[in-house]
């Protein structure tokens, strides 16, 4: 039965109007990035009457934003790739393989995902400064790691041990042992799994905010989210400076969810709550 | 989950899985499941010389918490948050996935899309965009009433004692009911429209069956958004420090900012450690009897 126009147009136009309400601030902002301050007082919404890139680049450059930049892409990147491989060893243990006592160390795995930030940052600021490791990568990176692989885990279990076991068997007959059967057999089946690990972890990492904040003190190992949250302090009355810096530390997880959106509300719809 | 029909190898130890565990285990251990046990014992002691000696003062930091008038009012915060992040999302939720109910709709995955954009926009950067859209002198928010006439509604928003809690709390509202909709309009996909038929020939009107049967089949996905809102609510922290900073005042002060301030800005370790525990148990309680209640009994429906 395919539904007539007559039938749907009342129901678009209320779909419609939500989606407006998201997309209008989201507007207002790219479109005041690429204008001068007098314009946007005026005109909020409207196009650009003299287009300009000046406050991208005078963001990149006076507001440090390209360090900035360069510290979230070295954090994102590193807690990305060892939060996933981790997981998938883990997940495999878990999934697959021979251990004792995973009744009890399953839900241990899980209380790091469940559990408040802060309720892990307190004692992690005081250790990290005994170490001198407060204002470095580390700081950033390890405990990000430690909260992933406890979502990781749980996600790539729940795949590793729904794997087919046909394949699995196939090749340990030809002789695969465990860690080839992992690389070589289940890990390129697991590609829509660790996909939508991948962006989750990504999205969540290049967002994070709180333990950047608490444990970076100078301005040249900010990560974007506090390098905007400072600047916003300093140059908060000029407003498309502040739009472009937005869009700068916005745009890159708007990307990877457009091109990955299927995987990324596959995994919030399957209960991936914003860590 | 885990199945016990896991086969061994030849000679294979019962142990190896955790070889496989231990490089995941090693760094979660280090940099969360210890630091949870330290903030819980923390809890129980009065820090002073920047941290550097303690007293056990038993439930000392919980009793003061208790009779903290900050804290009440972080909290209760907290609690009206959960309004404007969770019950006004999901209401809206449900009155989107009931209209659009089990017609098709051409191009649903690209208004999906839209919706959940949000989702992924860092928080701090949703701040920096609200507080322009409230600004009192030139924000949208401000315009747009003078241009329809209703200039005294203006307010200085985020910066008003009065207003500065609902206008933070309707940006958390922006950011969720998206999610909410999307979320019901997946599960909206899964009840067969036998159900629908069967009411109808029973003579049941759109409203009976959207009680009767949209309700509960949703259940496991209203859940979801439960917990998932909820959470978010009791866990605000970005949202607040990057639009008001807790104030004016301490008219939008949130439990996480309470804790950023005590524990790390003034040193009050034991104190800001008590605080995170109680959010801990609150948030854990919660998502518990959340489960319990909407889990299950699905099969009942028809």
């Amino acid at each position: 039965m395919k539904p007539r126009w007559n039938q749907l147009l009342p129901r678009y136009i209320v779909l419609i109007a939500f989606i407006l309400v998201v997309l209008i601030p989201l507007w207002g902002a790219v479109m005041s990035a690429f204008k001068e301050n007098t314009e946007i007082a005026s005109n909020p919404f409207s196009l650009p009457q003299n287009f300009t890139f000046d406050n991208f680049r005078h963001a990149w450059t006076v507001g440090n934003f390209s360090i900035f930049f360069k510290n979230s892409v070295i954090v994102t990147t590193i807690v990305v790739i060892a939060s996933v491989f981790l997981s998938s060893l883990s997940g495999y243990a878990f999934g697959q393989l021979p251990m004792p006592g995973k009744k009890l160390l399953f839900p241990l795995m899980l209380v790091g995902y469940m559990v408040p930030f802060e309720a892990v940052l307190i004692p992690l600021y005081n250790w990290l400064g005994l170490l001198g490791l407060r204002n470095t990568y580390w700081a950033l990176i390890l405990p990000q790691v430690g909260l992933s692989v406890s979502f990781g885990t749980l996600w790539m279990s729940s795949f590793f041990s729904n794997a087919p076991k046909e394949l699995i068997d196939a090749a340990t007959i030809d002789g695969a042992n465990r860690w080839q059967v992992l690389w070589g057999i289940l890990f390129p089946l697991a590609k829509p799994a660790t996909t939508t690990l991948v962006v989750l972890i990504f999205i969540w990492t290049w967002n994070e905010f709180l333990l950047a904040l608490v444990m970076i003190q100078s301005e040249s190992m900010r990560t974007l989210p506090v390098g905007l949250a400072f600047f916003q302090g300093r140059f908060s009355a000029d407003l498309s400076l502040m739009a472009a810096g937005a869009i700068i530390v916005a745009l890159p997880t708007i990307l990877i969810y457009v091109i990955f959106q299927r995987f990324f509300i596959r995994g919030m719809l399957g209960g991936a709550i914003k860590g | 989950m885990m199945k016990n029909s896991i086969q061994r190898y030849p000679g294979e130890s019962k142990w190896h899985g955790l070889l496989y565990l231990l490089p995941a285990f090693v760094v979660y251990a280090l940099f969360t499941l210890i630091p949870i046990v330290e903030t819980l014992r923390s809890s129980f002691f009065e820090w002073s010389d920047l941290g550097k000696t303690s007293r056990w003062i038993g439930l000392g930091n919980y009793l003061s918490l208790l009779k903290d008038a900050s804290f009440l009012k972080a909290f209760s915060n907290n609690l009206i948050f959960i309004f404007f992040y969770s019950f006004i999302p999901i209401m809206l939720g449900l009155f989107l996935a009931s209209l659009l109910s089990r017609k098709r709709i051409p191009g649903l995955t690209f208004f999906r899309t839209l919706l959940f954009l949000p989702q992924v926009i860092s928080m701090v950067v949703v701040g920096v965009i609200w507080r322009w859209m409230f600004n009192p002198a030139f924000g949208p928010v401000n315009l747009f009433l003078s241009a329809v006439g209703l200039s005294h509604w203006q307010q200085a928003w985020l910066g008003s004692f009065e207003w500065a809690l609902p206008a933070v709390g309707s940006i958390g509202t922006w950011v969720q009911y998206g999610f909410c909709m999307v979320l019901f309009l997946a599960g909206m996909q899964r009840i067969p429209e036998d159900y629908y038929e069967a009411s109808s020939l029973d003579g049941a009107n759109s409203v009976q069956q959207f009680f009767s049967i949209t309700i509960p089949s949703l259940k496991a996905e209203i859940g979801v958004a439960l917990i998932t809102t909820i959470i978010a609510a009791l866990r605000v922290f970005d949202l607040v420090y990057a639009t008001t900073k807790g104030g004016p005042g301490e008219s939008t002060l949130v439990t996480g900012y309470l804790i950023y301030r005590s524990a790390i800005l003034n040193n009050q370790i034991g104190y800001g450690a008590a605080m995170a525990v109680m959010l801990s148990l609150v948030l854990l309680t919660l998502s518990q009897v959340i489960q319990k209640l909407m889990s299950g009994n699905e099969e009942e429906i028809g």
